[in-house]
């Protein structure tokens, strides 16, 4: 008997060299996360530097990369947002071959749910833009959101009945581990020294240019150095004296047992808050809400899991005997504006890389191809461009939060 | 039906008058209340009851508890439950359970069972009622302390069940009485705690109806969640035998010692006839001589340590077994079951049982999770806690003391201790039962056999070999929590709760490395799994967000109004006569307004009473324009905007008094708006001296709209005057309108002559009917929210939340009048000087008329400047914000934020609509009663 699972390919027998840190580096990333490794990857591969080192203070991708409830999609409302995101999918589209690692890439769809008028209109107004932006998006009626979804309650007795969704077909999942995995050893192969248990402790600036960093392992000098440490960003950030707008929250998210297949893509839904996929063995794999503290705690409150449970039962009533068998927490990094921050920082050769908040693993491949260019360079991506710190002081913001009101 | 031919001839805490039939795998047995699924299983001599995920090989049973790796099984009936252990599922009649190797099924029919929670505070809780447990809840409880007792079976008495322990059986007994008769105390079997949060709060889920089957009374919930909050805590959560790692060691047949001892003690069922003991350390001894007494030889004892305590190989030589030191297995041979074992050398015995102890793993979960530290104590050859920052203690095997006396002292002693540091005087618990202690001899550090690596199991429910790991390891990996994801290692249903401590040795003897250094992968909730309804609890359905109506509800349900969630609101959305739709009835709601009079239930709008000497400059700070030079019996409309200048909410300020406004908000950001209020005089402005009070649901409103409404108002209202000079525009009054107190407001949201009438909620239906009957003769007509949202477009007011998203400031909405120059700040200010926020291209609100004045743009449509499409991406314009039909017009029309649009009046614009460009021409936003003539009536 075949079982769950049994079909999915193997890994590699090997991943990376453990090296020790050398005294110097052309760049040093600070970060072995999803985006800091394929950062790495395209420095040695688009640019030809390699003389580079990535800093992880734990494992490599331990922290949100291996937290996150991995679904891919582009379908962003604004140009700025489709035009990263659009770029990362159609990389996605061919990292499996790129980087000759099986991925798991699923582009098995994803809904977005609408169950208010204004949902309805901010729907049609997000695949009317997508269209016309090139990226694939339609508009389906709660029959046809059953026809894609059939375990969805789509009938009137949900509180929030559903009014219908947006489906980008091109959207999907893939294993996020062994993402990380795939670029870990593809930028190993290519010269990159990956550093584990190297926690970075001070930034050296002199002039107001950065030359190195203090770690748990001694000085390393360095050219340029990459900010990519997600929730903890800002506080790497304050070694050099900038105060960057985020907040760190904990969110959380959850996994069933292996169950038959029963929900055959990716469903969001913001009002009722759901977000769902059934991983490749079976598992439902369930991201819940934001905790609303602020913190670097790697755990959340429970009151989020119930409440992500109610949801989760008034749109797929089928799983209520389903078991949760582990939940977990990572911490976001908001922006005021709920966009990232990619590109160059008040310190020469410091650049910065964070703000995704919960979009970044779907982010990776895109914004390790425009960091890379960005720190390559000195110059911003014209994809990464729009997405500057100094947009909160132009006011050029790329908001996201959709709409800070509902209707009378 | 097979004979249960594996039963002891007596002995055991089943019910043997109480027989049960089931069905497994298709196949008729019977058992006994008080078995488990795999109790009753084995009693019918069922060793295998699925195969494995991966490899497709035969499994059996493992363990006797939570901790079961093999033995999953997906219940059929009464109703389909996915992934249970057999060794947790009590058997009722009718159970109908099959094996499983991969996947569960969930059912198609909604599930009918309820589900619920409760809260509970106590000052010591105790997890575990284990002798441990017992000892200290005991304690605790003769103190006077509020105590609450968890444990995740079905009776008290933890590991003890599973032993011949007669006086510490009787202690059981008697200290459960105690804590059953004591109204201070709640003991609550069947219950696990599966999470341990901040502050020590503690989650455990209540199985109250599972092991009843069909018979299972419908009124009771057949899962609770205990939110427990305890002042204390005591851990006395047990310890998990591990297993080893040699060859074929997942064969059914091959079980955990300590389950075998608790197969035949606490359920009178034989494992097998003859049996090979593979160990570690001293325990599996005791499980041997148990065995022996209840019938089953022993082949031999293979003890991995160079020498062994006389006094155990003493009592078992008395007995005729032999025990072999420095011995372990080479290989077993048997597929579907244990036929015989070859010990290393080459000495085979015949068996079809093999008891394998690889040590203890102390149950850390909870004490993880609550942020408690763990340390590796080689002496133990166990994982254990070793400080946390909760209010805790750990007591018994779950702190690595594994002996009887041991436990029991350390129970009273943390039992004590926890009542003491909650202020109680400890009491006097139930006298002990005396244990024997024998001197232990320290277990061997043995994780793996030599042998082939690719049948040495690790991980038995996931498939995971040595081999896997040391492939994991040859790829660079050094962390446990990278290995674990490798090779899947301990994520599967038991969350690697016998092996997750193996493959941190497996992993340290492959790497060389001391696995205390090495360390665990983390733990996190839930303990054990926990069903999704059971997390839900009620809050579903109707229950699952508030629903708010207003005080008219019912009327507008008795009168055909269809509704609209706004918020948590429901509003009537229209309200169709003889089969019309939408359209037509929104046509004709409209046309009542502009022509004659209507109403509409408003009462949803939030309304905050703003009071104190500071109210004025707290309002000035909070909206764009000023409201401190508002009058007393005036009113005046205003915008909020967040600090980057975009707008955030609208409505009107009545000024009441001079240190008292009242303040409304849209429907769906009343709460917001008051959040926004706190927000700042909580943490911005503790100085200022204003109170804010939510007063939505002490008003009812009632929107009173139309050239004829004044007359309407007048016939309602005898003692106001309502003529124009009188009760001018943006005014209120205090009056008495149908015989009942009411503020009536002149507000228009239409352009019409137009009244807001307030009263106390509990007036609003005689209000209303009121107003009805007072304007039966002039035809007056009920509206609901699309309606109102048409009225408003066509003289182009926009809605927040609509028309705007988050990005739009009050300059882009062509409000710059209502953006003070005058005041000093306000939030949002410093925000308008910025670049951006002064750009000429940013979009603007302007009204669009398609050309053929036919067509209906879809809201969300975008807009184009050129007449064919070029390939993506496309430049867009901006998007059609709202769209209607218009009957005041008699055309359709939409209003839409567009790049620079007040620059582009006149211009024609392209609608893309799936294949169609549709030409639109753009104009100004009002486009009914641009001179605002109708106002005055």
């Amino acid at each position: 008997m075949a079982g769950p699972g049994s079909d999915l390919p193997d890994h590699p027998d090997y991943l990376w060299r453990n090296p020790e840190p050398r005294r110097s580096y052309d760049v040093v990333i600070v970060g072995g996360g999803g985006h800091g490794l394929a950062t790495a990857y395209y420095l040695a591969k688009n640019h030809g530097i390699t003389n580079v080192a990535v800093l992880e203070r734990g494992w490599l991708a331990g922290g949100n990369m291996a937290r996150n409830t991995t679904i891919i999609r582009s379908n962003y409302l604004w140009d700025e947002s489709a035009g990263i995101y659009e770029h990362a999918l159609k990389l996605w589209e061919g990292l499996e071959e790129d980087l000759d690692y099986p991925i798991l890439f699923s582009q098995r769809g994803v809904l977005n749910l609408a169950h208010s008028l204004q949902d309805v209109r901010d729907s049609v107004r997000r695949v009317e833009a997508n269209r016309l932006n090139g990226v694939d998006a339609q508009w389906l009626d709660p029959q046809q959101v059953k026809e894609v979804c059939p375990i969805v309650n789509t009938s009137p007795d949900v509180r929030y009945p559903v009014l219908g969704g947006t489906y980008q077909p091109r959207a999907g999942i893939a294993k996020h581990d062994y993402v990380a995995w795939g670029f870990a050893r593809a930028a190993d192969a290519l010269g990159v020294d990956l550093i584990q248990h190297c926690e970075v402790t001070g930034l050296d600036i002199t002039d107001g240019k950065i030359t190195g960093v203090q770690t748990t392992r001694g000085r390393i000098a360095a050219g340029r150095v990459a900010l990519s440490a997600a929730g903890h960003t800002s506080v790497v950030a304050a070694m050099a004296g900038i105060d960057l707008p985020l907040q760190s929250h904990p969110l959380q998210a959850l996994v069933s047992e292996l169950l038959e297949p029963v929900h055959p893509t990716v469903v969001m839904s913001n009002a009722v808050h759901v977000y769902v996929s059934q991983a490749h063995k079976g598992e439902l794999v369930m991201g819940a809400g934001i905790d609303s503290y602020n913190g670097y705690g790697q755990r959340g409150a429970f009151h989020i899991i119930e409440r992500q449970m109610s949801a989760a039962l008034e749109l797929f009533p089928a799983f209520a005997r389903a078991h949760v068998l582990r939940t977990w927490g990572g911490i976001v990094d908001v922006t005021p504006d709920a966009s990232p921050i990619v590109g160059l920082t008040p310190v020469d050769d410091l650049y910065l890389n964070c703000g995704w908040g919960t979009g970044g693993f779907k982010a990776t491949p895109g914004v390790g191809w425009c960091y890379a260019h960005t720190i390559a360079t000195g110059e911003p991506h014209p994809l990464n461009a729009p997405f500057s710190l100094d947009r909160f002081t132009t006011g050029a913001l790329v908001d996201e939060h959709g709409a800070a009101a509902v209707a009378h | 039906m097979t004979q249960q031919e594996f039963r002891t001839v007596q002995g055991g805490r089943i019910d043997r008058d109480r027989p049960l039939r089931f069905r497994f795998d298709g196949r008729d047995y019977t058992g006994y209340a008080g078995d488990t699924l795999a109790s009753a299983l084995l009693a019918n001599g069922v060793h295998r009851t699925s195969t494995s995920i991966k490899l497709g090989r035969p499994r059996g049973i493992f363990a006797a508890g939570a901790e079961e790796p093999n033995a999953l099984v997906q219940v059929e009936a009464p109703f389909p439950e996915p992934m249970l252990t057999a060794t947790t599922v009590e058997l009722y009649d009718g159970l109908v359970a099959r094996g499983l190797g991969g996947q569960g099924r969930l059912a198609t029919d909604p599930d009918p069972a309820r589900y619920d929670a409760v809260h509970t505070h106590c000052d010591v809780l105790v997890v575990g009622a284990g002798p441990a447990g017992l000892a200290a809840a005991s304690v605790a409880a003769a103190s006077g302390a509020r105590v609450v007792v968890v444990d995740d079976r079905s009776e008290p008495g933890g590991s003890l069940l599973g032993t011949r322990e007669a006086k510490a059986l009787d202690w059981v007994a008697s200290v459960a009485a105690d804590l059953h008769a004591n109204p201070e105390v709640r003991l609550l079997t069947r219950t696990s705690a599966f999470g341990y949060y901040d502050d020590n709060y503690v989650v455990a889920v209540e199985r109250r109806t599972n092991h009843l089957g069909a018979s299972a009374p419908a009124h009771l919930s057949r899962e609770r969640i205990w939110r427990i909050r305890a002042r204390r805590v005591v851990l006395a959560t047990g310890a998990h035998e591990r297993s080893l790692a040699f060859d074929d060691n997942d064969r059914p047949g091959i079980m955990l010692a300590g389950a075998a001892r608790t197969y035949v003690n606490r359920y009178g069922v034989l494992p097998g006839r003859r049996a090979v003991v593979l160990t570690t350390n001293d325990s599996a001894y005791a499980a041997a001589l148990d065995l022996l007494d209840a019938g089953v030889a022993i082949a031999v004892i293979a003890d991995l340590r160079p020498s062994v305590s006389p006094l155990w190989t003493e009592r078992l030589a008395d007995r005729g077994v032999e025990v072999l030191a420095g011995y372990g297995v080479e290989r077993v041979v048997g597929e579907e079951r244990v036929s015989s074992v070859v010990l290393a050398g080459g000495r085979e015995f015949e068996a079809d049982l093999l008891l394998v102890s690889g040590g203890w793993n102390p149950v850390g979960a909870l004490y993880s999770q609550a942020g408690g530290k763990l340390r590796y104590d080689a002496d133990l050859g166990s994982f254990v806690p070793d400080g946390c920052r909760e209010a805790v203690a750990v007591a018994g095997s779950a702190n690595g003391t594994y002996g009887l006396a041991g436990c029991l002292a350390e129970g009273t002693g943390a039992g004590r201790a926890a009542v003491e540091a909650t202020g109680f005087a400890a009491g006097t618990g139930r006298e002990l039962p005396a244990a024997d202690e024998s001197p232990v001899t320290p277990p061997a550090h043995t994780w793996v056999l030599p042998g082939d690596e690719t049948v040495q199991f690790v991980d038995l429910q996931r498939d995971v070999t040595v081999a896997e790991i040391r492939r994991a390891t040859g790829t660079g990996m050094r962390s446990v929590e990278h290995v674990k994801r490798y090779t899947t290692a301990g994520t599967a249903h038991d969350q690697g709760k016998t092996s997750g401590v193996l493959t941190s040795g497996v992993v340290a003897h492959l790497l060389g490395v001391d696995v205390g250094d090495l360390g665990t992968t983390t733990f996190r909730p839930p303990y054990a799994p926990v069903s999704f309804a059971a997390l839900a609890g009620r809050d579903r359905g109707a229950l699952h967000d508030p629903i708010r109506v207003t005080a008219l509800h019912a009327w507008h349900q008795a009168n055909g109004a269809l509704f609209e969630n706004v918020g948590q609101w429901q509003r009537p959305w229209y309200y169709p006569r003889d089969g019309e739709d939408l359209h037509a009835a929104v046509l004709r709601e409209c046309r009542a307004a502009r022509e004659g009079v209507a109403t509409m239930d408003a009462s949803t709008l939030g309304k905050i009473d703003v009071q104190g000497p500071d109210a004025a400059v707290l309002l000035d700070r909070l909206y764009t324009n000023l409201m401190s030079s508002l009058k007393v019996g005036s009113i005046r409309y205003g915008v909020m905007c967040r600090p980057d200048g975009m707008i955030f909410d609208d409505g009107t300020v009545i000024r009441l008094a001079e240190d008292r406004f009242l303040v409304t908000t849209t429907t769906g950001n009343a709460a917001g708006v008051l959040d926004w209020m706190e927000d700042f005089l909580q943490t911005e402005w503790p100085d200022l001296r204003v109170h804010c009070t939510s007063v939505t649901e002490q008003w009812a409103t009632i929107a009173l709209v139309g050239p004829r409404s004044r007359e309407v108002l007048g016939t309602l209202a005898p003692d106001l005057a309502v003529d124009n000079d009188s009760f001018p525009f943006m005014t209120w009054r205090d009056t008495t309108v149908a015989g009942l107190a009411a503020r009536v407001c002149r507000i228009s949201f239409s352009g019409e002559l137009a009244y807001e009438l307030n009263v106390n909620w509990w007036d609003a239906l005689a209000l209303w009917e009121a107003v009805l009957a007072a304007g039966a003769p002039l035809g007056i007509t009920t509206y609901g929210t699309e309606t109102m949202h048409v009225l408003r477009a066509e003289k182009g007011y926009p809605i927040i939340g609509q028309d705007t998203d988050g990005t739009v400031t009050p300059q882009d909405l062509g409000m710059d009048w209502i953006v003070s120059k005058k005041k000093p700040d306000f939030i949002g200010k410093r925000s308008f000087a910025r670049a951006d926020t002064g750009r000429p291209d940013r979009k603007h609100l302007v009204g669009l008329l398609p050309d053929d004045g036919e067509t209906l743009l879809p809201e969300g449509a975008h807009l184009v400047e050129m007449e064919s499409l070029p390939e993506p991406p496309v430049p867009m314009l901006g998007h059609v914000t709202s769209s209607y039909h218009s009957a005041a017009l008699g055309r359709p029309f939409a209003l839409a934020l567009i790049k620079g649009g007040r620059d582009r009046i006149g211009q024609r614009v392209y609608a893309p609509l799936g294949d169609v460009l549709v030409p639109v021409t753009i104009t100004g936003p009002v486009l009914y009663d641009p001179e605002g003539k109708r106002r005055d009536g």
